[in-house]
């Protein structure tokens, strides 16, 4: 098979050196530019993601990064973002043959404590938002599945990822996904056919590794047919606490009657930046369960976006953030009713401490179309400490008559009359504030279905508040 | 094992405690009793160490140390409990997991090593038979979701379980109905023993009947009006709490 589509020809390699940091004729550029730039030395690919990359970047160049003027970012200033340069990650196929590959350093003993204990489960991995055929392992999948790299699906035409790809997660308005289009290359490409069911789940473990500030744009297409089940997992670790930048797009279709489970760990190191989308879109009777972890980055960003397509589709749309230190972690979700009959049930809690600063908001949107939809949302914050912030944000627009929605927000602090009765049996103060940060969590925590996911959460819950100061 | 003296304790600008003496020795059970406002249960708060109130006065000094310098969680590693009149909810934390991070903290404060999970169970069991209540409860968030009686019964049974050398009983018995309260009383009675001493608290004299006790005492206004023995109790329960009101304050304050 030929490798020509995502290895780095010579010619393309004339103005950036090999690993795509030659400062030379990066320096004077605007970081703007300077994607541009990157966008140009691409290597070559099939018509089509040529075609698609290019409306990515047209869209990104026209709107830019958002500002805090834009009402979707309003509690979010990205400037940290739009004003570095950052470099394209290292990668195995930029330094093909022998010295310098950054997936040979990282090590399967350091992926161990990023995979659950669970080695039946299906794991690929990706180091700095390529693929690694060393470090995964997915057998026995069944014949109903395919699980690829999505590099491997755009060389080979297998799968038509060209009929999905950049046709879920919007970018007209949205320029990170727009930024992502623009650099399409590599990610997972999970086919499910009709009423095939993935008894294990199916792990996506993207790791950074690396010196310097480094963006890469994984990208995943997830296609369930009719009936078909699968747990995916969205991992996004670090093996050390470097700056880098990882810009994620997932699309994920769902067929009628499909079941997915969709679980995205944002556990980037304390310096990176993150922002993620995943963008899902539901047809008739279909059920999407989404739990959102955010824990990593110093600025960080999840977008978890549904659309209700199709009759009686259901989802629930969880998730749990937990801040410290000066961290900026911001959630955002989406669902758009757009039949009728859908059921929408979504929980985000967030504990936040030391000086960080957390975002919410979730857009319930009712088409006139969708009679009978039942939402409820509910958004509620832990502030640990007086220097800690969140913003939330329910919004909630109905255009709909028949409908049953409701959405509430709290804000609150560590309740003292629990911790004077904690106290008053002898536990004392911060092991006291450890039990109530863990209590506040631990409902949500409890709609995690996939119990080693359960436990590992419960212990990180734990782990992060028992040694923070009071 | 407790002197208080003199003891002013408010909450802001609002004195409600105004110079209680008190002393409690090893072996005794003392009934603190009066109207509703008269300070009694802020004097439970403050001796279990509760922060919303300021001490402005006064010493109180438990086997020799100085309690009121002492953080709520140090006193009950030293051996003080308060069964709480209005015992605390904390959904997401189960009474097994609850009760063994006190006991285990108590534990090492006394030097000794932690019991885990399986002992703690075999060590408990006998307890909830004490206050008749079920080893699934031991799997529930802690209150969430009991009844009254079920919630004093707790307090009790966190009782059983952390031995304490003084245990204060704040109102234990409002709002328990007639078996509830025959159990509440059968588990103190059973924790009684010369080491011990207990601080019940009280509006009405019908615990009373079934926890004797040595001494009783009878607070209003912030201030102790009358003590005597166990026979006061019936005096107030049939004359009430109005001819003590304007009875001087240090009348009986000695018990």
């Amino acid at each position: 098979m030929s490798d020509v589509a995502t290895r780095k020809s010579p010619r393309d390699s004339v103005a950036v050196g090999k690993n795509g940091a030659d400062p030379v004729s990066t320096r004077a550029l605007s970081p703007i530019e300077a994607y541009r730039a990157n966008f140009q030395q691409q290597p070559a690919a099939p018509e089509w993601l040529q075609l698609l990359r290019a409306q990515g970047m047209q869209r990104f160049e026209a709107l830019g990064f958002p500002t805090t003027k834009n009402e979707d970012w309003h509690f979010t200033s990205v400037a940290p973002i739009a004003e570095r340069t950052f470099h394209p990650a290292m990668t195995t196929t930029a330094g093909v043959s022998s010295e310098g590959s950054t997936a040979g350093m990282v090590a399967r003993a350091d992926l161990r404590r990023f995979t659950f204990d669970q080695p039946a489960w299906h794991t690929l991995v990706f180091v700095n938002g390529e693929f690694s055929e060393d470090l995964s392992s997915y057998a026995g999948l069944g014949e109903k599945v395919r699980v690829s790299s999505l590099a491997k699906a755009i060389r080979s035409g297998v799968g038509r990822p060209d009929r999905l790809l950049g046709k879920i997660a919007a970018f007209e308005n949205h320029a990170f996904t727009a930024l992502n289009t623009a650099f399409i290359r590599d990610g997972a490409f999970i086919e499910l056919q009709a009423d095939a069911v993935v008894g294990e789940p199916i792990h996506l473990l993207f790791v950074s590794e690396g010196e310097g500030e480094a963006i890469s744009h994984p990208r995943n297409l997830v296609v369930a047919a009719q009936n078909s089940r699968a747990t995916i997992i969205e991992s996004y670790v670090a093996i050390r606490d470097n700056c880098y930048f990882t810009n994620a797009v997932t699309e994920i279709s769902l067929g009628d009657g499909a079941r997915i489970d969709h679980y995205k760990m944002q556990r980037e190191s304390e310096k990176s930046f993150h922002v993620g989308t995943t963008q899902i879109r539901q047809h008739r009777d279909s059920q999407l369960h989404s739990f959102s972890f955010a824990v990593g980055g110093s600025l960080a960003r999840t977008n978890i976006y549904t659309s209700l397509d199709g009759n009686a589709a259901t989802c629930t749309l969880n998730g749990l953030y937990l801040t410290d230190g000066v961290q900026h972690i911001d959630n955002q979700t989406s669902i758009e009713h757009i039949a009728p009959n859908c059921p929408s049930h979504e929980v985000y809690k967030g504990v936040l401490d030391g000086r960080s600063h957390g975002v919410f908001n979730g857009k319930v949107y009712v088409h006139p179309e969708a009679q009978k939809t039942d939402g409820k949302q509910s958004n509620n914050n832990l502030l640990l400490s007086p220097n800690a912030r969140v913003d939330t944000k329910p919004q909630l627009e109905i255009f709909a008559d028949d409908v049953k929605c409701t959405h509430g927000a709290t804000v609150g602090r560590l309740d003292e009359v629990a911790m004077f009765y904690l106290n008053s049996r002898g536990i004392g103060r911060e092991t006291a504030r450890m039990l109530l940060t863990y209590a506040f969590a631990a409902d949500v925590l409890e709609t995690i279905e996939l119990q080693p996911m359960k436990e590992e959460l419960e212990k990180m819950v734990l782990a992060r508040f028992a040694d923070s100061g009071a | 094992m407790l002197e208080i003296n003199d003891l002013h304790a408010g909450i802001g600008d609002r004195e409600i405690l105004r110079g209680i003496t008190l002393r409690v020795n090893a072996g005794e059970v003392h009934a603190v009793m009066g109207p509703n406002g008269s300070g009694k249960s802020t004097l439970a708060q403050v001796l279990a160490g509760n922060p919303s109130y300021q001490v402005t006065r006064g010493t109180v000094s438990y086997n020799g140390q100085n309690l009121l310098e002492l953080d709520p969680e140090v006193r009950a590693q030293n051996g003080i409990f308060l069964a709480f009149q209005y015992p605390v909810e904390i959904p997401g934390v189960s009474n097994a997991y609850f009760l063994r991070s006190a006991y285990n903290e108590i534990r090492k404060a006394k030097g000794m090593e932690e019991v885990d999970p399986l002992e703690f169970l075999d060590l408990v069991e006998e307890k909830l038979k004490l206050v008749d209540m079920d080893e699934s409860m031991l799997s529930r968030s802690v209150n969430q979701g009991f009844s009254g009686g079920e919630k004093k019964r707790n307090e009790i049974f966190q009782m059983a379980v952390l031995s304490p050398r003084l245990a204060i009983l704040d109102e234990t018995d409002s709002g328990l109905d007639i078996d509830a309260l025959r159990i509440v009383a059968q588990g103190v009675n059973t924790l009684r023993s010369p080491e011990n001493a207990t601080i019940v608290v009280t509006h009405y004299q019908r615990l009373l009947n079934y926890i004797i006790p040595d001494f009783v005492h009878v607070i209003a206004n912030g201030r102790i009006v009358k003590s005597g023995g166990k026979e006061l109790a019936l005096e107030l329960e049939e004359k009430g709490y109005d001819w003590l009101q304007n009875v001087d304050a240090g009348a009986g304050a000695a018990a």
